[in-house]
């Protein structure tokens, strides 16, 4: 026979240890939460008064050519970011992808694809300031201040991550899928058009979508192509534009009016992320079958 | 484990396919005739001196421990060990006479006559109709009635359609282990091919599932020819014809356990009165 007190634990170092780490582990999420919450606490705080007051003005109109001046206005620069991450993603998401596969799929572990390899990972580290410097000095020094040109700066940037991230989504595919297409008398292009492809594909969307949200709020390489226009500009290679990151690093804090402008961009820019990731995470689970 | 000492081996390595004896099987034509065919992974000799005959509409099974090599010679019939790198098949290895390693010879041509079906069932993260449309589809088949068709009688074929015919627009990843390598022996014979190699098709399922397998195999049978690789002797004894017997040898020159072929008969022969000792100490289970 047993007493039932037998079977409960015993206050141990073990357990208390058990309990300390538990807790510290807690502690630390709770410190990550911290500067998170902190953040669009601040940006919704002070930017939804300026961006909803008299709604929907602040979307749509001009920017105030005057800073000190009162009133809404970050209409340009809402379109100048969509215009050069629009363009920017579609110069570089199916380049990094192509290339990853490319890399993973034919590559392998030849010279060629281990040079690009190594190029992708040194240029994940290059500044994004250098990149501006760069797309300055080969873009815009001969075609003027355009959407164009920070397009390609954040082209520039967003490259190796999509082809990090793809090719290592790639690697996931297991073996035993390419087998069984091979099996079937699939050839190595259809395999990979038909079944490695369409199986990495949520993880190859998440992956460029952080790209894209990533450098929707690059400032560095936008300062020396795209210009600061104040007024709509819907053309993506000519004339000076505009993005939300921009206004934020230009408004003239002197002024209580262009700063509250300033906390209006910063949280109409949050806002354009969050809905990006949203959009793609229901368009990724659309693809995936129901059980 | 004691290992039986292997009696020195014939120079010549055997063929034993003529043999005749009351159990003797029918010689239909030849499919695959293979003569001292060795496979390699880089310097690893991983199996040898490999000769035998596989019958056409007959079951053909690989015996044997692991690491003899059974699986290694039966990826070299359909050309499997190509999108291995540094793997290389040698010797003459001739599908109705014509050489499958030929210069010539396409590989995506050899897999769409010769299918496979894996030790792990491996349905693609798809529809079940989307499974077993895939090979199909690959071979240039649009027409949505003849795909529509196609799936019923390959869902038929390998009995799975009264289980799933009512959700083949679902992911076949929702089925069990058992209805998922039944799906992967339906996309393997819509595909229409004239030989299926199956590595191990029972290893991963369950003794009812295996013997829903085994009755599947004997049905296709009439239809085409099957090469089966499995541990279960009994399961070679009771669905195949013939039986190939292989085993793993120490090579002296570099110390390597290398897989060679030992005898090669009528299943009922080699179960009943094999040739070789050391056949016989494995069926008997005295090693191995």
């Amino acid at each position: 026979m047993i007493a039932a007190s037998d079977l409960h634990a015993k206050p141990s170092w073990r357990s208390t240890r058990s309990k300390l780490m538990t807790g510290l582990m807690i502690a630390a999420v709770a410190i990550l939460a911290i500067p998170l919450i902190a953040v669009l606490y601040a940006v919704v705080s002070r930017g939804a008064g300026v961006a909803f007051d008299a709604f929907p003005a602040f979307f749509t109109k001009d920017i105030p050519a005057i800073s000190r001046r009162e009133g809404p206005g970050m209409g340009p620069a809402i379109l100048g970011t969509l215009l050069v991450t629009g363009a920017a993603t579609v110069i570089a998401v199916p380049l990094g992808v192509l290339g990853a596969v490319y890399l993973h799929e034919y590559g392998g572990t030849r010279k060629f694809a281990r040079a690009v390899r190594f190029m992708a990972m040194v240029m994940t580290g290059v500044p994004s300031i250098v990149m501006g410097l760069f797309i300055y000095v080969m873009w815009t020094m001969r075609f003027g201040y355009s959407a164009f040109g920070g397009a390609l700066a954040l082209a520039c940037l967003m490259l190796p991550v999509v082809i990090g991230s793809t090719e290592q989504m790639l690697r996931l595919v297991p073996t035993q899928l390419r087998e069984a297409a091979y099996a079937l008398g699939a050839s190595k292009s259809r395999t990979i058009l038909t079944v490695v492809l369409p199986a990495a594909l949520p993880g190859i969307v998440s992956g460029a979508l952080l790209a894209v949200a990533r450098a929707a709020g690059e400032t560095a390489p936008l300062l020396f192509a795209v210009g600061a226009a104040k007024a709509f500009n819907p053309h993506l290679f000519t004339e000076a534009n505009t993005a939300l990151s921009l206004q934020i690093f230009n408004s003239d804090l002197a002024f209580p009016a262009a700063e509250s402008r300033a906390w209006g961009a910063a949280l109409t820019l949050v806002a354009l992320t969050f809905l990006m990731t949203i959009t793609a995470r229901v368009f990724t689970s659309r693809f995936a079958l129901k059980r | 484990m004691a290992v039986a000492q292997p009696r020195p081996r014939p120079s010549n390595p055997r063929i034993l396919v003529e043999h005749r004896s009351a159990a003797a099987v029918e010689d239909t034509p030849v499919v695959f005739e293979i003569g001292d065919a060795a496979v390699y992974y880089g310097a690893f000799r991983a199996v040898r001196d490999v000769s035998l005959q596989i019958h056409e509409k007959q079951i053909t099974a690989f015996i044997g421990p692991s690491g003899c090599g059974k699986t290694t010679m039966l990826r070299a019939l359909n050309r499997m060990h190509d999108t291995t790198p540094g793997a290389k098949v040698t010797g003459k290895l001739l599908y109705h006479g014509v050489d499958l390693y030929g210069p010539q010879v396409s590989a995506v041509e050899v897999r769409r006559r010769i299918g496979m079906v894996f030790q792990k069932p491996n349905p693609f993260p798809k529809s079940i109709y989307d499974n077993v449309s895939f090979g199909p589809r690959v071979n240039g088949i649009r027409d949505r009635a003849k795909l529509d068709e196609l799936v019923e009688t390959s869902l038929r074929s390998a009995a799975l359609w009264d289980e799933v015919k009512d959700r083949l627009r679902t992911s076949a990843l929702g089925l069990s282990g058992g209805q998922q390598q039944r799906l992967c022996i339906a996309r393997t014979i819509a595909v229409e091919p004239e030989v299926v190699l199956m590595d191990e098709p029972c290893s991963a399922l369950d003794p009812i599932a295996t013997a829903r397998i085994e009755e599947l195999m004997r049905q296709l049978k009439s239809q085409f020819t099957i090469v089966i690789v499995t541990h279960n002797m009994q399961q070679a004894a009771r669905v195949s014809d013939r039986t190939a017997f292989f085993t793993a040898e120490l090579d002296s020159k570099n110390d390597q356990r290398t897989g060679i072929l030992v005898e090669y008969d009528a299943t009922a022969k080699m179960f009943s009165n094999p040739a070789d000792e050391r056949t016989e100490n494995y069926i008997t289970g005295r090693f191995g």
